[in-house]
């Protein structure tokens, strides 16, 4: 028998198998398609571990856990530590200046040093230069902690063998609400496109007064651009006008975007507490580890640390969430 | 106060629900505030219907719920858009909103007052989302309207009343009529100020969500329209031109 029993092989219970594994402990996954991809939403995700142009919107909590990010998937994958760039067009740069004021870690520039930094971002005059940020390949970084879970011996089965039961941890995002009854889904769409006569060379944010749209070089001229945030659980499809608004805006940064080819495009929830944080709660034996929001690659590696301290030392950390029985009853 | 649709708010504050850092952060700033209002997005978050997590979070509120007609461009749309909230928030109020220009998100005031006959005849309580003419404004209640919602500036702008000689003819044009400045409020002395001009309430969003402390500038807002409400009912002084002493100083013996 194994130690502990992970539900989901989304980025949250792949990091906590990978965080358990390391310090020695057994565990087995369950996952109905056996492997990462399109049935947890991030396989979806952007990739970037960006803890200071979260936290112009966020809680001090992303900015300070997210600093953490880069290190831990810098021993599990490839991470590019390039920075991000965030640009707004002339009429929005009063939205820029308050971006600015919410956060930190960031240099000013102009014209000629955005051009300096990004060729094939031409016409913006005013910018922001994140040095300490990075970005990695959602599915790339997905695959590699799988392929070295099962080096390890761990399996991932959609009908685990029978027999007893470590105990289980579930990490199964947006479908663990059937118990976790204050998690709800924020819908985000997004698209894959090819540009190859485009290049950059880290995630580039265009300020919008709604989004915060993003594209990501995933290299070889492929790019992810992203993505939208609807108060919604429907995950059906894409809208046009979704699309219009995430074309557009790789449209305003080069109107040479207008030439890419649609890949992909992918719509999913992510799984989100009231306050939008990652919690980790005990209910009756199973600890639920949910609640990732739109930070799945910022933050699974500090939320697959509190799991492993509770489990392994009872040691509760800050995501631990004790008191959620009282708080919801408040 | 003059009641809206025969409902008499404990507090001139109406909250937007948009673009906050998230719903617990808006609930505090509802609760900082004791906003009476909610208002609320159909159009975009509409598509799982009523057991949706955020409006079920925004009900918990306790407050009244105002459902718009946000991003519609049609007489049609708004319509459509106006019978779901009726349906999901079961409440005849709907703040109809209709999108005339894309830069400004200027109202379309000829479609508004077609929507607003509408929905008025079909039993909508409509507060319609205008500007500070005077001659829409009579229209809108010739449609049916019993409120009227104009702007201070361009919504999300935060540039205070634009036209603050327009906003008070309003208010003596419709001595009876609840009127609301909705849209363009950035800070606290705009509230204050378009309750000074005895307007009945102040709708506003964008100003405390996306402030750096949401929850503070709620507060900041809540503080605002009272100290406004107060001073218009207190009858403030005129402006003048020339010093007048608080204390008289005739009589008194003047040294050099």
């Amino acid at each position: 028998m194994t130690d502990f029993r992970i539900l989901g092989a989304g980025v949250a219970g792949l990091a906590v198998a990978t965080e358990l594994v390391a310090r020695g402990a057994r565990v087995d996954i369950v996952d109905p398609m056996e492997m990462p991809g399109k049935q947890s939403c991030s396989w979806w995700a952007g990739g970037m571990l960006a803890p200071f142009c979260e936290f112009e919107n966020a809680e001090d909590t992303v900015l300070r856990l997210g600093q953490n990010a880069k290190a831990w998937w810098a021993r599990h994958t490839q991470v590019t530590e390039n920075g991000t760039l965030v640009v707004a067009p002339a009429r929005d740069v009063p939205d820029l200046k308050r971006f600015a004021r919410r956060t930190h870690g960031f240099d000013w520039v102009d014209g000629p040093g955005i051009a300096a930094l990004e060729p094939d971002v031409p016409g913006f005059k005013t910018g922001l230069y994140f040095r300490e940020e990075a970005h990695l390949d959602p599915r790339n970084a997905l695959h590699d902690l799988f392929l070295a879970l099962k080096r390890q011996g761990v399996s991932i089965s959609a009908t685990p063998a029978r027999g007893p039961v470590g105990q289980v941890i579930d990490c199964r995002g947006f479908a663990a609400r059937d118990v976790l009854t204050d998690l709800r889904g924020v819908k985000g769409e997004m698209l894959v496109i090819r540009a190859p006569d485009i290049t950059l060379t880290r995630p580039v944010r265009l300020l919008h007064p709604r989004l915060p749209l993003y594209i990501v070089p995933r290299g070889d001229g492929v790019f992810m651009l992203g993505a939208t945030m609807l108060e919604t659980s429907d995950r059906k499809r894409i809208t046009a006008r979704s699309m219009l608004e995430l074309l557009t805006a790789a449209y305003t940064l080069n109107p040479a975007f207008g030439e890419a080819e649609v890949l992909e495009i992918g719509v999913d929830v992510r799984p989100a507490f009231p306050d939008n944080l990652p919690k980790i709660r005990r209910i009756g034996s199973t600890v639920y580890a949910n609640g990732l929001f739109r930070h799945g690659f910022l933050l699974a590696p500090s939320l697959a640390h509190g799991v492993a301290e509770l489990v392994l030392n009872a040691n509760i950390t800050e995501l631990v969430d004790e008191d959620h029985t009282e708080r919801r009853t408040a | 106060m003059r009641a809206f649709y025969g409902t008499e708010l404990a507090n001139p504050l109406m909250l937007g629900t948009a673009q906050y850092p998230s719903p617990a952060i808006l609930a505090q700033a509802f609760q900082a505030s004791e906003a009476a209002v909610a208002t609320v997005s159909l159009r975009r978050e509409g598509a799982d219907g009523a057991g949706n997590a955020f409006w079920q979070m925004i009900r918990k509120l306790g407050v009244h719920v105002l459902p718009n007609t946000a991003g519609c461009h049609t007489v049609k749309e708004a319509v459509t858009t106006a019978h779901m909230a009726r349906e999901f928030f079961e409440t005849p109020w709907i703040k109809l909103e209709l999108i005339g220009h894309t830069d400004s998100l200027q109202p379309d005031v000829f479609q508004l007052v077609e929507a607003a006959k509408i929905l008025s005849d079909e039993g909508f309580q409509v507060f319609p989302y205008t500007t500070e003419d005077l001659i829409v404004g009579e229209r809108l209640l010739d449609a049916g309207c019993k409120v009227l919602m104009p702007w201070g500036a361009p919504i999300g702008s935060g540039r205070g009343l634009n036209n603050t000689y327009a906003l008070r003819a309003m208010r003596a044009e419709f001595p009876d009529t609840p009127l609301v400045v909705d849209a363009g409020i950035g800070l606290p002395s705009h509230a204050a100020q378009a309750m000074e001009l005895g307007f009945d309430a102040v709708l506003l969003n964008t100003a405390v969500a996306r402030a750096g402390d949401p929850v503070l500038m709620a507060q900041a807002m809540a503080g605002a329209v009272e100290a406004g409400r107060l001073a218009h009912t207190a009858d403030p002084i005129e402006p003048r031109d020339m010093a007048e002493a608080s204390t008289p100083v005739i009589g008194k013996a003047f040294l050099s």
